[in-house]
């Protein structure tokens, strides 16, 4: 399986697409990670900036799931073709999880601390 | 020399099912060691209800009983219905998809070790100082203080048997998503092929919060943490919490493969297509999903608040829809059939109203006021063997008689057959319906035993005897199968005559490879097309005859999970301050697991090809000089 290697001989067009789409996505990848460092950057300024840590604490949870998310999008390759099943039971996993933590957070840990 | 040479004899094998990563002989195991459990389970069931049968009775001790129905409910969950649900899904999932193994054979092997160690394990408590006694759900706030080693020997066999349960889980997830054959897409699965493939798919979700449930209440009992003590900050609720969003998908990962199988005897013996396929695939996803919304209802009286209750309630509730749509989609399938009542179709046709009157009294139960009437009393009791016994049990039963001619080319005994179902099926509804009352009447599940002023002794009995005939109903199951085995009357392919998914279409005994060439499947029901066509072979091929790839067998599932279930009583006996030795036993056990691990991570095994003559000879073995499928 791994051990025979084939030589993939291209056709100038087929080259010419291959390029396009690989600058595609580097530009996406660049434009991605240029929208992390900024949302890292709020996240940093919020803190130091001293707002209340109700208000900090949810901001840089979410920005946080927004970064989990870009990752696995754009450096993880998740946007690309014939990823339906990889996609559908991550989020479902995810789904999963959260009402979990829904779950101890609100009916056992606020129930029980009023 | 042939590269498929076998040695015969017992000994040989013996060591040839160790050793085998082959799914139909997994299948084989999964199915003997289940049963092995279910008649453990059934006699525990049944020194239960002798106790149970007039009041004030001394059969059995009240600290007994309890460890009695603990263990009765663990073994046949975990041990008898899941490891018999794999056994039908092994030997049955890689044939209907045109498979030649499963995707990892070995962890097939090391899946069925873990279980059936984790098994032997929580049964030898009974040897070693009493077994567990806290019930199957093991709550926190009782199980805690539970004296001896009973809860540890739980814990411990259960996280052994569930890393089982666990990995043939995904192996099974990806076998079906990677090795179908070509033309099998999705939406031509068999029914069986998909419930497998959701439940699948459940138990990935599903045992992780066990294990972690299972491994914080390890450090609380062996470690002196405080997870689930409240008196030190922690929660014992959060136990239950983690229990039940394991425990309720637990239920759906039985029923649906349950559901599965009755799909493909409905659409047999009916002669028919399924009704309603592409509802009945949609009904099973959405019942999945929705199964992880509705754990809390067995938590009902916990004190969770109006809200959540409501939130669940309704969760529950909607449960109800995919499961109407699948009873109505069998009633469908029947409905302008040809219908032939053999033995699997009778189970199938006694599910129906079994299984429905367990979906009405969960349902009831569902509404959160009612609940707080029934919870915990013989109501509970009665709805939940409703759907386990009259759901997966029947369901086991008529598979087996339905499967057995594809697993071991025997025809089980008909007439014993409908002789054990109506023994079973009446013993069953004599049993358990009357609880329903028992539970109106007040009767607490659980307890060693009542008074006799209570007005409870006639319907316990009655239930009593009905537990009697449900024991003769296996019994005769069980001479059936030695009969049958004894006779040994060959019956070949489709001996039902009607089948219509691919693992028919095999010709019998089926080869070690199971498919000769892959074949190529045109549509639902691929050997139903191929027979309407009049193809003798039944089946289109989509590759010529060529070299086969297979597995190597291995015993180091077999080792691994010996050095886990050695160190599983190193980590047992460690909390006893007089067992010094306790710890060489765990570093013994896990540096023979852990040197397996390395041996498997560090020595490639690439199997071997069978070649064309091989396959040639193995079919002249097999099926005389003019081959398998003529």
């Amino acid at each position: 399986m791994a051990h025979h290697e084939e030589a993939v001989v291209r056709t100038p067009v087929e080259y010419a697409y291959e390029r396009k789409k690989r600058s595609d996505q580097m530009k996406m990848q660049v434009v991605t990670f240029a929208l992390m460092i900024f949302l890292t950057l709020i996240a940093f300024i919020a803190v130091n900036a001293g707002f209340s840590p109700y208000y900090v604490a949810p901001i840089i949870l979410v920005f946080a799931g927004i970064q989990v998310v870009l990752q696995l999008y754009y450096f993880m390759h998740m946007n690309e073709p014939n990823m339906g099943f990889i996609s559908f039971f991550m989020w479902s996993g995810i789904f999963i999880a959260f009402i979990t933590v829904l779950c101890f957070v609100t009916i056992i840990w606020w129930h029980t601390a009023w | 020399m042939s590269s498929i040479a076998k040695k015969t004899g017992f000994g040989a094998t013996v060591w040839d099912y160790i050793t085998t990563v082959d799914h139909k002989k997994i299948g084989v195991m999964y199915l003997l060691a289940g049963t092995f459990f279910f008649v453990l389970g059934g006699i525990e069931a049944l020194l239960m209800r002798i106790q149970l049968m007039r009041p004030n009775n001394d059969f059995v001790s009240a600290g007994f009983f309890n460890e009695l129905m603990t263990m009765h409910g663990t073994t046949m969950i975990f041990l008898a219905a899941m490891p018999l649900l794999f056994g039908f899904m092994n030997a049955v999932v890689p044939l209907q998809i045109g498979a030649r193994d499963v995707a990892f054979p070995f962890l097939n092997s090391l899946g069925f070790w873990l279980f059936f160690f984790g098994g032997v394990f929580l049964n030898l408590s009974w040897f070693l100082g009493g077994a567990p006694d806290a019930g199957w759900t093991s709550y926190a706030s009782l199980s805690l203080y539970s004296e001896g080693h009973g809860i540890d020997f739980y814990v411990l066999g259960l996280q052994i048997s569930g890393a089982g349960t666990l990995i043939s889980g995904i192996n099974f997830l990806v076998t079906i998503i990677n090795m179908r054959a070509p033309g099998m897409t999705y939406m031509r699965m068999p029914l069986f092929t998909w419930t497998t493939f959701v439940a699948s798919a459940l138990i990935l979700f599903a045992f992780p919060p066990l294990t972690i449930g299972l491994a914080l209440m390890l450090f609380d009992r062996m470690f002196g943490a405080n997870f689930f003590d409240h008196t030190m900050g922690g929660n014992t609720i959060i136990w239950e919490h983690l229990f039940w969003i394991f425990g309720h998908p637990e239920v759906y990962i039985l029923v649906l493969p349950a559901f599965g199988l009755f799909s493909e005897i409905f659409a047999t013996f009916s002669r028919k297509r399924l009704f309603g396929y592409s509802s009945m695939v949609f009904a099973t996803i959405l019942i999945g999903f929705l199964g992880f919304m509705v754990w809390a209802h067995h938590m009902f009286t916990v004190g969770l608040g109006a809200t959540a209750n409501a939130i669940f309630a309704v969760a529950t509730m909607a449960i109800a829809v995919p499961t109407g749509m699948k009873v109505f989609n069998w009633l469908l399938t029947m409905w302008g059939g040809s219908i032939k009542v053999t033995v699997p179709m009778l189970y199938a046709l006694g599910f129906i109203p079994s299984f429905v009157a367990g979906g009405v009294t969960g349902v009831m139960q569902a509404a959160a006021p009612l609940d707080y009437q029934l919870h915990d009393s013989y109501f509970i009791v009665a709805h939940f063997h409703y759907v386990i016994v009259g759901g997966i049990v029947l369901a086991l039963f008529g598979s087996a008689h339905y499967y057995w001619p594809l697993m071991f080319n025997q025809m089980l005994d008909e007439r014993l057959g409908k002789v054990t179902f109506w023994f079973f099926f009446v013993g069953f509804h004599c049993t358990f319906f009357v609880q329903h009352f028992l539970g109106l009447m007040g009767m607490p599940r659980r307890v060693a035993t009542y008074g006799a002023e209570q007005g409870l002794d006639t319907f316990n009995l009655i239930s009593t005897i009905g537990a009697a005939l449900m024991a003769i109903g296996v019994l005769m199951l069980v001479i059936n199968v030695v009969k049958t085995a004894i006779k040994n009357e060959k019956v070949g392919r489709d001996p039902w005559g009607d089948g219509r998914t691919l693992e028919w279409a095999i010709p019998q005994p089926v080869p070690f490879y199971n498919f000769r060439q892959t074949p190529l499947v045109r549509g639902l029901d691929t050997y139903w097309i191929e027979k309407q066509e009049g193809n003798e072979e039944g089946m289109t091929y989509a590759e010529p005859l060529g070299d086969i790839h297979m597995p190597n067998n291995s015993i180091l599932p077999f080792i691994m999970t010996i050095g886990l279930f050695i160190a599983s009583f190193g980590a047992l006996y460690n909390m006893d301050a007089d067992k010094p030795w306790s710890i060489f036993l765990l570093i013994g056990g896990l540096s023979i697991l852990f040197a397996c691990m390395f041996a498997r991570s560090f020595k490639d095994d690439h199997g071997y090809h069978v070649h064309v003559e091989d396959i040639l000879a193995e079919e002249e073995r097999l099926y005389g000089k003019k081959g398998g499928n003529n």
